[in-house]
C-alpha cells in the first residue's frame, strides 16, 4: 500500500523528469564530450583531441572580440539604459497623472521579439531609404547622414542602443517597485526635519534602493552579454565582424563551418565566464545588502 | 516670504518637465511600430519616397498579399499552434510536477526540486548545439513535436518555480475534504489544485505564451522546411531574400507584433508578474 501510494507519486514528477532528462541533462553533458572532439556534426567519427578546442579558442582573435563587443553594449546597457530605467521609475513614483499609462507603454518594447525590433529599426536606420536619414537631412545636418548599420564607427553602439531601447522598460518595473516599497514616512518625517528633496533623496531614496539596483546589474550584465537575437536581425555581425558576438560566433562555428566541438568549447568557455561573472556579483550584493 | 503662489508655479513646472521627459520617452517607444503600419501601407514604389506618418492611399492589399503569397498565413497558424501546444503541454507537466513537489511525499524530492531551480540559474550559452544533434539522432528535428518538447523544457523551471510557491501557500482543507470524499491524488490535482491555481495559472500561460511566440533561435535550428516555420523565422527568411518587399515584410511585422500588443495590453497585471519572477529567479 505504502509502495503503490509512493509510486503514484512518481508519477506526477515523470513527465517533467524525463522531459528535463532528455532536453537538459543529456545536451549538458553532450556539451563538454563534443567540447573534447573535432567532429562536423554528421560523419559517423568523432575525432578526440583532447583540449585542442580550448587552445584555439585562446588564440582565436574574431572570438575575443566578440567578447569585448559584448562587453561594450553591456556597458552601455549597465549605464545609459539603467539610469533611463531608473530616472523613469523615479519620475513615476509620485501622484502623477497617466502614471498607468507611461507603465503600459514603456513596456511594449520588451514584450515584442527581438527579430520585430531588429528587423524595425533596421528599416529606420536603413543607409539609402531610413527615416532617420531623411530628417538628418531635413533638419539641416546632412554631414550627420551615414549607413549607420554598415558603419564600422557606429554600428556597435548603434545595436548597444537599440538593445537598450527593447530593454529598459524591464529596469524600470523593477525600479519601479523598488521605489514603491520605500514607506511615505520617511520621506514626511525628512521633510519635518528641514532636509529638501536633494537630500532625501540622497540619503533615504538612494541608500534603500542599492539592493534592486545590484539586481537590476545583474540581470542586465547576464541578459546582454547573451543577447543576440536582436544583433542577427540589425546586423548580421557585420560590418567585417564590428557587431560580432560570442553567441553568435558559437551560431557560427555550428552553422557556417559545422565545427560542432568547437562550438561546444566556446559554449563552455563562454559559458564558465558567465558563471564567474554572477559569483562575483552575488559576493558583491550579499556586501551591499549588509551596509 | 515665499508665497503660495510662488510654490504652485513651482510645483507646476516641476510637473511640466517631468511629463515632458516621461512623453518623450513614451513616443520613442511607440513611434518605430507606428512607423511599421505606416510602411506596411505603403506600395514597393511609394515606400522609398513617401516619409509621410500616414500614407496617401491605404495599401490594406499588403496583408492579403503578405497572408497569401509571403506565406505569413500558414507562418502564423504555424505560431499559433506551437503556442498553444507548448503552453498547454506545460500548464499540465509543471503543475503535475509542481503539485508533488508541494503536496506529495517520495525519496529523492528535494534532489529533483532542487535540480529544475538549478537548472534556472546556470547559464549554458550554445546549448542549442548539444540540443540539435539531440533531435537529429531522436529523428524529431524538422518536426512540429521535436520544437514542441524542446521549448516545453524551456519553459518548465521557471513554472514548475511558480507554480509551487502558490501550492505551498495553498490552504489544504479543500484538499482534505475532496480525499474524505474518495478522490483520487489525480483526481484532487485536476478538481480541486489546478482550479484554485488560477491566477498563478494564469501568469504561467501569458508568461510562457509569450516566450514561445517570440522565440528564434531553436525554431531556426530546428527547421528546414518552410511550411513548418513559426513567423520569428519566416519574417528572417523572408527579409534575407534577393530582394526584399519591404511593404509585406513591414505587413509580416504587424501581423507578428499585433497579437502581443493585444495580449500584452488586455494581460499587462500578469505579464508584468511573470515577467519579473521569471527575472527574478533566473
Amino acid at each position: 500500500m505504502k509502495i503503490k501510494s509512493t509510486l503514484e507519486n512518481y508519477v506526477f514528477v515523470l513527465p517533467a523528469v524525463l522531459i528535463f532528462a532528455v532536453f537538459y541533462i543529456v545536451p549538458f553533458v553532450w556539451v563538454f564530450r563534443y567540447s573534447l572532439h573535432d567532429w562536423d556534426g554528421i560523419s559517423p567519427i568523432m575525432n578526440y583531441i583532447g583540449l585542442g578546442n580550448f587552445k584555439e579558442i585562446i588564440q582565436d582573435k574574431i572570438w575575443w572580440n566578440s567578447m569585448l563587443n559584448a562587453g561594450y553594449i553591456t556597458l552601455i546597457a549597465l549605464t545609459f539604459q539603467n539610469a533611463l530605467a531608473f530616472l523613469l521609475a523615479w519620475a513615476c513614483d509620485r501622484e502623477i497623472r497617466l502614471k498607468n499609462f507611461y507603465r503600459l507603454i514603456f513596456f511594449i518594447p520588451p514584450v515584442l521579439s527581438e527579430v520585430v525590433v531588429g528587423l524595425v529599426w533596421q528599416w529606420i536606420l536603413d543607409g539609402n531609404y531610413g527615416l532617420l536619414n531623411h530628417w538628418l537631412v531635413h533638419l539641416g545636418f546632412p554631414n550627420l547622414v551615414r549607413n549607420w548599420l554598415s558603419d564600422p564607427q557606429t554600428a556597435l553602439t548603434v545595436v548597444a542602443i537599440v538593445h537598450s531601447w527593447k530593454g529598459f522598460g524591464w529596469g524600470f518595473l523593477i525600479f519601479l517597485a523598488g521605489l514603491q516599497t520605500i514607506p511615505r514616512e520617511l520621506y514626511e518625517a525628512a521633510r519635518v526635519d528641514g532636509a529638501n528633496a536633494w537630500q532625501s533623496f540622497k540619503k533615504i531614496t538612494i541608500p534603500l534602493m542599492v539592493p534592486v539596483a545590484v539586481l537590476v546589474a545583474i540581470l542586465t550584465i547576464l541578459g546582454t552579454m547573451q543577447a543576440f537575437v536582436l544583433i542577427i536581425a540589425m546586423t548580421g555581425g557585420g560590418p567585417a565582424y564590428h557587431t560580432e558576438v560570442p553567441v553568435l560566433r558559437i551560431l557560427a562555428s555550428m552553422r557556417g563551418s559545422s565545427r560542432f566541438g568547437y562550438a561546444c568549447a566556446q559554449g563552455i568557455s563562454f559559458g564558465l565566464i558567465l558563471v564567474v561573472i554572477s559569483f562575483i556579483q552575488y559576493r558583491f550584493s550579499k556586501r551591499a545588502r549588509q551596509i | 516670504m515665499k508665497t503660495t503662489a510662488y510654490y504652485k508655479t513651482k510645483k507646476i513646472t516641476i510637473n511640466l518637465v517631468i511629463h515632458l521627459f516621461l512623453l518623450t520617452v513614451a513616443v520613442s517607444c511607440v513611434f518605430p511600430l507606428l512607423w511599421m503600419v505606416s510602411s506596411s501601407l505603403k506600395t514597393q514604389e511609394t515606400i522609398f519616397k513617401d516619409t509621410s506618418l500616414i500614407p496617401r492611399v491605404f495599401h490594406f492589399e499588403n496583408y492579403y498579399l503578405a497572408w497569401m503569397e509571403g506565406g505569413f498565413g500558414r507562418y502564423f497558424l504555424n505560431s499559433i499552434f506551437y503556442t498553444v501546444s507548448v503552453v498547454v503541454g506545460i500548464i499540465i507537466v509543471a503543475s503535475l510536477a509542481a503539485y508533488a513537489f508541494s503536496r506529495l511525499n517520495f525519496p529523492g524530492k528535494n534532489i529533483l526540486f532542487y535540480m529544475f531551480m538549478a537548472a534556472m540559474m546556470i547559464p549554458i550559452p550554445g546549448s542549442f548545439v548539444p540540443l540539435y544533434i539531440l533531435l537529429n539522432k531522436l529523428h524529431l528535428r524538422n518536426t512540429a513535436p521535436g520544437y514542441i518538447l524542446a521549448m516545453i523544457n524551456v519553459g518548465l523551471s521557471t513554472s514548475i518555480f511558480l507554480l509551487k510557491t502558490f501550492f505551498d501557500k495553498m490552504p489544504k482543507e479543500l484538499e482534505d475534504a475532496a480525499r474524505m470524499d474518495g478522490c483520487s491524488k489525480l483526481g484532487i490535482w485536476w478538481h480541486v489544485a489546478l482550479p484554485l491555481a488560477k491566477p498563478v495559472l494564469a501568469v504561467v500561460v501569458v508568461f510562457n505564451a509569450l516566450t514561445v511566440w517570440n522565440e528564434y533561435v531553436l525554431a531556426l535550428i530546428i527547421f528546414d522546411s518552410k511550411p513548418l516555420m513559426p513567423l520569428q523565422v519566416a519574417l528572417m527568411t523572408f527579409q534575407g531574400e534577393f530582394i526584399t518587399r519591404y511593404p509585406l515584410l513591414m505587413a509580416g511585422l504587424t501581423i507578428t507584433a499585433l497579437p502581443i500588443i493585444i495580449v500584452y495590453v488586455l494581460m499587462q497585471k500578469y505579464i508584468v508578474k511573470g515577467v519579473t519572477a521569471g527575472a527574478i529567479v533566473g
